[in-house]
């Protein structure tokens, strides 16, 4: 076949590990994965973390990440194989022939330097185009990728254009030097729903545009529907199932397949508002020191027992910073904050300890919400005896019924965070959380660092807890997907404000207003064809834009 | 007005705070010393008449608050008094101490900022190698090695037995450029041996920092050389911490080179401020304290202003 471009045979990846404890060992992340890709054509390699595609991507470059080594296989691009080449060649083939865009575009810049510089580097240092061709490449992709004043923005620092420009601007990069395949690894994971399609749209457009192959790269599979004309779905370092996007997405042969397309198993039936609300936001108005704009406008909203409030909205948008008002960790400028019927105090000083103990929180990145150098059993151990003065067995006792709630048992106790997965420390967050046996539950983006099957687990887990526990959840996300599973009221923010509030029910049911549109819209869907037609149909810009 | 500017602004202002506030600290030190500069001028033996006329004469009767404001108020005009001991002005012998030590200081910094900034490159760029090992192993050694006694194997090799250079680096006005440079080479080279080894590690760990983001990754990924990703893409982001520590070892150079000073015999600052220690000479010390809190202050001060400078996200907002 003349036209094959990449050609990967029985691939094997081995790294080097470091258990905490332990000798470090050498293990294979992944066993032999073989495909081919013709010219023009994109593959998207899907699957969770751990699965390998980062690894399998950069193995096309025959590079490896951090300790990462390529241990066996071939590895062919435009019929000439590389994994046995020189250094010296290799760095010829970088930058050229294969080029990679990285998930964190902001990242990946180098923050000393300007945009253009960055962008031509790699065609001028491999001689490919001379400084004022490559210039006039980059400012027609800028120009093709939909970026504002293309002729300009190359000469901005990485810093000062958004991070939906700067995933762009990376496209853009690996696009100059004219090469036959770019690496997307996740470019569009770290954006949110309304910028991520505009990038979408932007890169599709490319791709066909300048008849580049691509891997793409996602654990997304509604996403990985919209760009790629064939999927290859990996588990474990080992293939699960290749073929064409429509057979993975409509005919899936495999059941991890099928679970990863029919993921959200989760279903809630939103609940009426009670008529004494747990939790009452009260025409905050809010900003942060030293600033002088508003970044709350007279946020208002309410939780009801034994409920989940989610407040939705894009990154800037207000949810945290309600989040950091509700627990006294900004003052309000105007409004209060009423829990269980009495006023708490808007700063963390003037809070009793049964206020700190009612009102508990989860964070998004669970792995530094915990101290490393602590046991499960002592982080979840420390709020009992806290609050609770609880002591020796009785602790103990708890200890393990808390830990059997987050259906992970006694075996857990005396390991270390650094031992856990991703879903296991979420859910030791959830048990020290549950310790201090709080009525309101702040979840700030708890499953946005998860692949969905976990945060799915994880999403259950909180709503059995709930019906257990009758705590309730003011649920903070960016995922609508999240927020139709898990919900009873809904609040979208904008800019610091609330744009739409009330039931679900009501809520997601038109007619919308231009945002909450423009965002449910957003949401990819698992069906050919959506992106165009979402695009088509958009009333209004996206903030990102 | 450009952020920049009011933090560059900022920092000024503050430097001249905090030289003024040493300017307090080096009076009052000076005034708890036990005895007075009366005292130490007459000797032991000096009759009470004798000693109230001097302090007269001398404006020590004043008030201690109205004596700093004359004293800071003549020091701002370039005026700090004569020495005591010789009745010379403090401000003529001291200058072309002070343009000694400078010379020197220099010279010392032209060798050793570059040497040491290649050397952390190199250490990077061949890191857990060989190369990396041998250089911090050589410049941990030397600046292990206390300085009089490098100083004099210095001497004793380089200078008496091969010759090449003179044991003795005295130098007077009449000297050629070329003259002098000869006659400093070795305390350069002394000087050189004791500040290499800060500033080309903390260049070599602040690089091995910044060689972690995900930028290095791109950069590697372009094609580039190992050397192209380290200078391009490394060093830029790394000067801030370097520029700090640069900076502390060429006020070292200007306020710590006694010992060199003294082994070699070269007339600069720390060897003035040495002898009128010994001699009480109290009005030299306050000067000579001035001026290397001056150094110190303004160094330390460029070095904040270059990290400001260096950092993109405050030279250009959004």
């Amino acid at each position: 076949m003349s036209d094959t471009l990449l050609k990967v045979e029985d691939l094997k990846i081995g790294a080097r590990i470091y258990p905490p404890g332990e000798k470090p060992r050498d293990i294979e992340i992944v066993h032999g994965v073989s495909f081919e890709l013709e010219k023009g054509k994109v593959l998207g390699l899907i699957g969770e973390s751990g699965a390998g595609k980062s690894t399998i991507g950069l193995a096309s470059m025959a590079y490896g990440r951090g300790g990462v080594e390529i241990t066996g296989g071939k590895v062919w691009v435009n019929g000439r194989e590389i994994l046995g080449t020189s250094l010296r060649d290799l760095r010829k083939l970088r930058g050229t022939e294969v080029t990679y865009v990285s998930q964190s575009a902001a990242a990946s810049f180098n923050p000393a330097k300007k945009i253009m510089e960055q962008v031509i580097e790699a065609s001028l240092h491999q001689g490919k185009f001379s400084k004022k061709e490559a210039e006039a490449r980059a400012v027609e992709l800028f120009t093709k990728l939909g970026l504002p004043d293309p002729e300009n923005i190359g000469d901005r620092y990485p810093h000062q254009v958004s991070g939906g420009q700067l995933q762009r601007c990376m496209t853009a990069l690996a696009l100059c030097p004219e090469p036959d395949l770019v690496v997307f690894d996740e470019p569009t994971t770290a954006l949110d729903v309304t910028t991520q399609i505009d990038v979408l749209m932007a890169i599709k457009d490319a791709i066909r545009d300048t008849g580049v192959a691509a891997l793409y790269i996602t654990h997304d599979l509604a996403v990985v529907a919209q760009v790629s004309d064939e999927i290859m779905v990996l588990k474990m370092g080992e293939m699960v199932e290749h073929g064409t996007t429509d057979q993975i997405i409509n005919h899936p042969k495999e059941e991890y397949t099928r679970d990863l397309v029919s993921v959200r198993s989760t279903q809630h039936d939103g609940q009426q508002p009670t008529d004494n609300p747990v939790l009452t936001v009260q025409n905050v108005t809010a900003r942060y020191k030293g600033t002088n704009f508003d970044v709350l406008h007279n946020v208002t909203m309410e939780l009801h027992p034994g409920q989940t409030l989610a407040v939705v909205g894009e990154s800037g948008s207000g949810k945290s910073t309600t989040a950091r008002v509700i627990t006294g960790l900004l003052p309000p400028r105007d409004g209060k904050i009423i829990f269980d019927g009495r006023d708490l105090s808007s700063d963390l000083e003037g809070r009793s300890r049964d206020d700190l103990r009612e009102l508990q929180m989860i964070y998004q990145m669970a792995d530094v919400a915990m101290n490393p150098r602590q046991t499960v059993g002592t982080i979840i151990g420390r709020p009992l005896e806290f609050y609770f003065g609880m002591k020796g067995a009785e602790k103990k006792k708890r200890i393990i019924e808390l830990l059997d709630e987050i259906e992970l048992g006694e075996a857990f106790m005396d390991r270390y965070p650094a031992e856990l997965s991703g879903g296991q420390k979420q859910r030791v967050c959830i048990a020290r959380a549950l310790a201090a046996k709080p009525k309101v539950i702040i979840c700030d983006e708890v499953t946005s660092a998860l692949d969905p099957l976990v945060a799915d687990g994880i999403l259950k887990l909180l709503e059995n807890l709930q019906k257990i526990e009758n705590v309730a959840y003011l649920f903070i996300t960016h995922d609508l997907a999240t927020v139709k599973a898990i919900a009873d009221s809904i609040a979208v923010m904008y800019q610091g404000r609330v744009v739409r509030y009330g039931p679900k029910a009501e809520v997601l049911a038109p007619p919308f207003d231009d945002y909450t549109d423009l965002l449910l819209s957003s949401v990819p869907e698992m069906r050919l064809g959506w992106l165009e037609e979402v695009v088509t149909n958009r009333k209004m810009e996206s903030a990102g834009n | 007005m450009h952020p920049v500017l009011k933090l560059v602004a900022q920092r000024l202002a503050l430097g001249i705070l905090l030289l003024f506030a040493a300017s307090i600290l080096i009076f009052a030190g000076t005034q708890i010393l036990p005895g007075d500069v009366a005292q130490s001028i007459l000797g032991q033996s000096a009759t009470p008449e004798a000693l109230a006329n001097l302090r007269k004469e001398l404006g020590l009767d004043e008030p201690a608050i109205s004596r700093y404001f004359s004293w800071l108020g003549n020091a701002l005009q370039g005026d700090l008094g004569t020495a005591l001991t010789n009745g010379q002005e403090i401000t003529k012998s001291l200058g072309s101490r002070l343009k000694n030590t400078l010379f020197l200081a220099f010279w010392a910094a032209v060798v050793a900022v570059p040497l040491a900034i290649f050397l952390g490159l190199l250490a990077v760029r061949y890191r857990e190698r060989w190369p990396d090992k041998l250089i911090s192993a050589v410049t941990l050694a030397s600046i292990s090695v206390p300085e009089f006694l490098i100083g004099y194997v210095l001497m004793f090799y380089v200078g008496v037995k091969l010759g090449w250079a003179p044991t003795v680096a005295t130098i007077y006005d009449s000297m050629s450029l070329g003259q002098k440079l000869n006659a400093i080479a070795l305390p350069v080279a002394v000087l050189t041996m004791v500040v290499l080894a800060h500033m080309m590690r903390m260049t070599r760990a602040a690089i091995l920092n910044v060689m972690q983001s995900a930028y290095i990754e791109t950069a590697e990924l372009k094609g580039l050389t190992s050397f192209q990703v380290i200078y391009r893409h490394a060093f830029p982001n790394a000067v801030a911490p370097v520029v700090n520590v640069v900076m502390l070892n060429l006020a070292y150079l200007v306020v710590g080179v006694v010992v060199v000073e003294v082994v070699f015999v070269y007339p600069g600052m720390g060897q003035y401020l040495v002898d009128h220690v010994s001699k009480r000479d109290v009005p030299v010390v306050q000067a000579c304290g001035l001026i290397f809190a001056a150094v110190y202050i303004g160094l330390n001060m460029i070095a904040d202003i270059v990290s400001i400078l260096a950092n993109p996200r405050l030279r250009h907002p959004k």
